[in-house]
């Protein structure tokens, strides 16, 4: 027996308990290319929008160029900015405050802080819109009482613009923040914290010096989150017409009928997006670095009183006030006033609830095919595969519809003249404007939502047991049958109320790319909104922040159990 | 135990007990001996079977046959590519040479690779891997294929009762304790009626007392199904307790495959001889083809003159008796229950003092510092290659010839 032999055996058997069970037994090469074949149509929207940065366009982008692109830069940056400052001070306040401080209603807020997740942005910048412009409960009542009568008479910040986009994207995207940065101060050993503060730093220093630092990849990864729902949102900057990407893709493409400048944008966004998928991925690298127990530790907490009591309360109590509370029960009110009596919003929460349900079910089938595959056969390719997949979550909707809608209809225009030609029949555009199309976009953008969710869950079936079902003479897709799919049940409904909740709020893509005359409550609200008919807005507006309330809820029983102290 | 079920006959081909001959392991079967042989004479045939992740060579040119009705063992310290290798033969990984020969049939290696589903092979896995979605009588149910519900439900029932767990039909995998999962996980195995059982570490997760009953009641269940069981274990009483017999494995290869007997009396490697159970080994030099000890000269055939060797002997070679012109100072005894351990050293004239531990029965002998002079069972004292001090896995029960410390006896 050679050295080297029993060296390399031990080397060997370290990466056999790596590999173990990772092994492909017989995987039937079908999993593989149906992951590919996934990715492939998952990733072609992005790749036919790549390929459009070296096609010419003619003077329509140099037009772009010379007068829209350089505000749509800066009113992005600006936005990204603001928003990105806003979601920091918010989520990272509030979970330093009920994460390590004491004060009362410090247990509600844990959850409640979630609250503004449900609320899709543009239906709460209708809401303030609604509260705060001339016509408005606010103004109005200001002009009461000070006898004026027009807006000479006195100053009030404009809601529609920048700001207002800032502030109204803020106090719904803070959560993101808040959920991250509250984990990773939880998993803090609390002996750093406790060894700063007998180094002779006070709570705030020990804040600023060690558990802001500790945090900050999982504060960088929220925020990028957060700053991709930025870039996605269409709907708030459209209504406070605030020239961005999206609405600039937007009209390029519907007003001005230029597909491939509106493809040339999409790019243009891509590269902000690109910037934010890397901060994101290499802060959860880190993040993952952090991690070092599992289990929560009973955190000490510094006990508030006093003003400082209640400025924590004020401070973490308005985020939930002004991002969830206050519009809710405008919508609520508005809703009972106005659009009760006035059900004509019932046939569109027909279609968005089919349309959510068809896209939920395709994403959690294709979601529970990709996992698997990747389970099964660990190779570069399938993994390469299932990366490319899953950064639809990143691409805002405009980008994706683009994507979609432009090879779609040379598809179509091919497919009809092929068509004609052979047997004289005109079919007009077979694909553009189906419910497939649109399924097929909100796959793309939703199915890492599905995917990540499923793929997690499948760790409970353990490589023995899939390998006991194989022995016991089950192939690979009656093993999935009949051992993961029981199993991981739970999740995948889970992940199928998340993807069907995207998509009942989903607005630029499926404003883009809807059959005509179809309308779901997302679109109705949107266009009832842009004819200024707010009160009207509210009925279906509520609904898509009922429907969302659900996730939120799951969420914040989620973290309710996951309290410091709690069982881990 | 295992004297108790008839002994199976000795090999008709395949590699048989002649690779105990081979003392470098890695028997060299011949792929031509095998051909005449008629199908259904083993069960499995493993031949010249190689698996590597990346460069590693975890089994390399790894040769066996498991007879029919047989239990063998593969014996090894972890790492050794046990494990590996029973999950060769389950089709759960693929060997990159050599051919797998299940019932006469090539059914991995050369391109071809069978899917573990269609291999009729039953696996029992360290951590049961019952499915937890389902109850007892479903589990075992699992891989009863092609029957109806009712036949179905009878030949689980059927397979329940004979692990003694009928009882426990509609009971979920999380309400049984680790022996009632084991033995389901066995019914469970046993139910499609495989030609080959796999065992990887069955009762590593059981304690010490009830690892003892549901080893024995395993056997019986394995032995009275009359199928042929191929098991993985690193703890050598267990492969001695359980198998026909013993393929011992290290570093990917085979060092010995024989009856539990043979091992233990005739290792053909220090290797073999330590894993049984700790030794006392004193490094020798050659000399005159032969190696001197405070016992007399060993002869040491095919060792030239000057070479390095261990002389092996067991603990339970040793007998002692007392006399002040005893060779040896017993430093310290201790009781550990069926046996003593006397420790003691011996002056030797050629440097270093030797440490030795010796076994003996009966009641403990309180006689620390007395001179003694022992006795050498020459069967149980053998001459292996000195063995390699830089071996990354030494065997914990080996004693170091000397120690290095005396104080701590004294």
């Amino acid at each position: 027996m050679t050295e080297t032999a029993a060296a390399s055996a031990v080397r060997g058997s370290k990466l056999l308990t790596v590999l173990k069970g990772a092994r492909p037994f017989g995987a039937g090469s079908g999993w593989v290319a149906s992951t590919v074949f996934i990715a492939l149509l998952v990733g072609a929207p992005v790749a036919f929008i790549l390929a459009h940065v070296f096609v010419s366009s003619g003077d329509v982008w140099e037009h772009l160029a010379q007068t829209v692109l350089p505000l749509y830069v800066v009113n992005s940056v600006l936005l990204m900015l603001g928003v990105g400052v806003g979601v920091m001070v918010g989520g990272v306040g509030t979970a330093w405050l009920v994460t390590m401080c004491r004060f009362p209603g410090r247990g509600i807020l844990e959850w409640a802080l979630l609250l503004p997740m449900s609320m899709p942005a543009y239906v709460v910048a209708y809401t303030y819109t609604g509260l705060l412009d001339f016509a408005g409960p606010v103004q109005s009542a200001i002009r009461e009482v000070f006898g004026w009568s027009s807006t000479r008479n006195y100053w009030f910040p404009e809601i529609r613009s920048l700001g207002g986009a800032i502030i109204v994207m803020s106090l719904v995207l803070y959560p993101y923040v808040y959920l991250l940065a509250r984990s990773a101060f939880l998993e803090q050993s609390i002996c750093v914290l406790e060894a700063s503060r007998t180094l002779g730093r006070g709570p705030w220093k020990g804040f600023f010096k060690v558990a802001l630092p500790l945090a900050r990849p999982s504060i960088a990864a929220g925020t990028a989150l957060a700053l991709m729902e930025t870039l996605n949102d269409f709907g708030t900057v459209h209504y406070f017409a605030v020239d961005t990407f999206t609405t600039g893709i937007y009209r390029t493409w519907l007003g001005l009928g230029e597909p491939t400048v509106a493809a040339q944008l999409g790019a243009v966004l891509l590269l902000f997006v690109l910037a934010l998928v890397m901060i994101e991925r290499v802060s959860r690298g880190v993040a993952k670095f952090h991690h070092t127990t599992t289990r929560y530790r009973h955190l000490p907490g510094y006990q508030l009183r006093g003003w400082r009591s209640l400025a924590a309360q004020t401070f973490s109590f308005t985020g939930v006030f002004l991002g969830f509370v206050l519009p809710a029960s405008v919508l609520a009110w508005w809703s009972l006033r106005h659009s009760v009596v006035n059900l004509d919003f019932l046939p569109m929460a027909r279609n968005s609830f089919l349309l959510a349900l068809v896209a939920a079910l395709a994403a959690v089938a294709v979601g529970v095919v990709m996992a698997y595959a990747q389970r099964l056969s660990p190779m570069p390719a399938t993994r390469a595969a299932v990366r490319l997949a899953s950064l639809g979550y990143a691409i805002p909707g405009s980008v994706i519809a683009v994507g979609t809608l432009v090879p779609l209809g040379m598809i179509d225009n091919a497919l009809a003249s092929f068509i004609f030609e052979h047997f004289g029949v005109t079919t007009g555009l077979l694909l553009t404007g189906s419910i497939a199309a649109l399924v097929y976009a909100y796959l793309v953008r939703f199915l890492a939502v599905s995917f990540n969710g499923i793929e997690a869950s499948l760790a409970k079936v353990t490589n023995s047991m899939e390998a006991a079902s194989r022995t016991l003479g089950q192939g690979t897709f009656g093993t999935l049958r009949r051992v993961h799919i029981p199993l991981i049940r739970g999740s995948l409904l889970t992940a199928g109320l998340l993807v069907f909740v995207d998509v009942m709020k989903e607005l630029p893509a499926t404003l883009i790319m809807r059959p005509l005359n179809f309308d779901t409550l997302a679109v109705r609200t949107f266009t009832l909104a842009s004819d200024e008919r707010l009160m009207d807005a509210a009925a279906p507006a509520l609904v898509i922040v009922l429907v969302g309330l659900l996730p939120v809820m799951m969420l914040s029983y989620a973290v309710a159990r996951s309290r410091p102290g709690g069982k881990s | 135990m295992n004297k108790m079920f008839s002994k199976p006959q000795p090999a008709l081909c395949g590699p048989g007990p002649h690779c105990a001959l081979n003392p470098n392991g890695g028997c060299a079967a011949d792929p031509l001996r095998m051909a005449p042989c008629p199908p259904g004479s083993s069960c499995l045939i493993m031949d010249q079977v190689s698996c590597a992740y990346g460069e590693t060579r975890v089994v390399d040119n790894v040769s066996f046959a498991v007879r029919p009705g047989e239990l063998l063992c593969l014996l090894g310290p972890s790492g050794c590519g046990k494990t590996t290798t029973l999950r060769m033969a389950a089709g759960l990984e693929n060997p990159v040479e050599g051919r797998i020969i299940l019932n006469g049939q090539v059914v991995g290696g050369g391109g071809v690779h069978v899917p573990p589903e269609k291999r009729s092979v039953g696996f029992l896995f360290q951590d049961y891997a019952l499915f937890p979605h389902i109850n007892v009588l479903a589990n075992v149910a699992f891989g009863i294929l092609d029957k109806t519900q009712a036949e179905r439900r009878e030949r689980a029932m059927e397979m329940l009762k004979q692990v003694g767990m009928e009882n426990y039909a509609e009971a979920w995998p999380h309400q049984l304790s680790g022996g009632q999962m084991q033995r389901v996980a066995l019914a469970r195995a046993l139910a499609p009626k495989p030609m080959l059982m796999l065992l990887d570490e069955p009762f590593s997760g059981l304690d010490k007392r009830l690892r003892d009953q549901i080893r024995d009641e395993t056997l019986h269940v394995l032995k009275s199904s009359g199928v042929c069981v191929l098991m993985v274990t690193h703890d050598p009483e267990e492969a001695m307790f359980m198998a026909d017999r013993i393929a011992i494995m290290r570093g990917g290869r085979i060092v010995q495959i024989g009856e539990p007997e043979e091992l233990y009396r005739r290792p053909a490697a220090s290797f073999v001889a330590s894993f049984f159970g700790e030794v006392n080994r004193i490094p020798a030099k050659v000399k005159g083809g032969a190696v001197n000890s405070p016992f007399g000269a060993f002869p040491a055939p095919g060792f030239k003159d000057g070479d390095q060797v261990d002389l092996v002997i067991r603990p339970e070679a040793l007998s002692l008796e007392l006399g002040d012109h005893g060779i040896a100072t017993v430093l310290v005894s201790h009781m550990l229950g069926r046996s003593n351990l006397i420790h003691m050293r011996v002056d030797s004239e050629q440097g270093a003092p030797i440490h030795l531990h010796a076994r003996t029965t009966g009641p403990l002998p309180h006689i620390e510092g007395a001179r003694v002079s022992i006795k050498l069972d020459r069967s149980q004292a053998y001459v292996f290659p000195a063995e390699d001090q830089s071996d990354p896995e030494p065997m914990p029960e080996e004693v170091q010839a000397p120690p290095p410390s005396l104080g701590s006896f004294c």
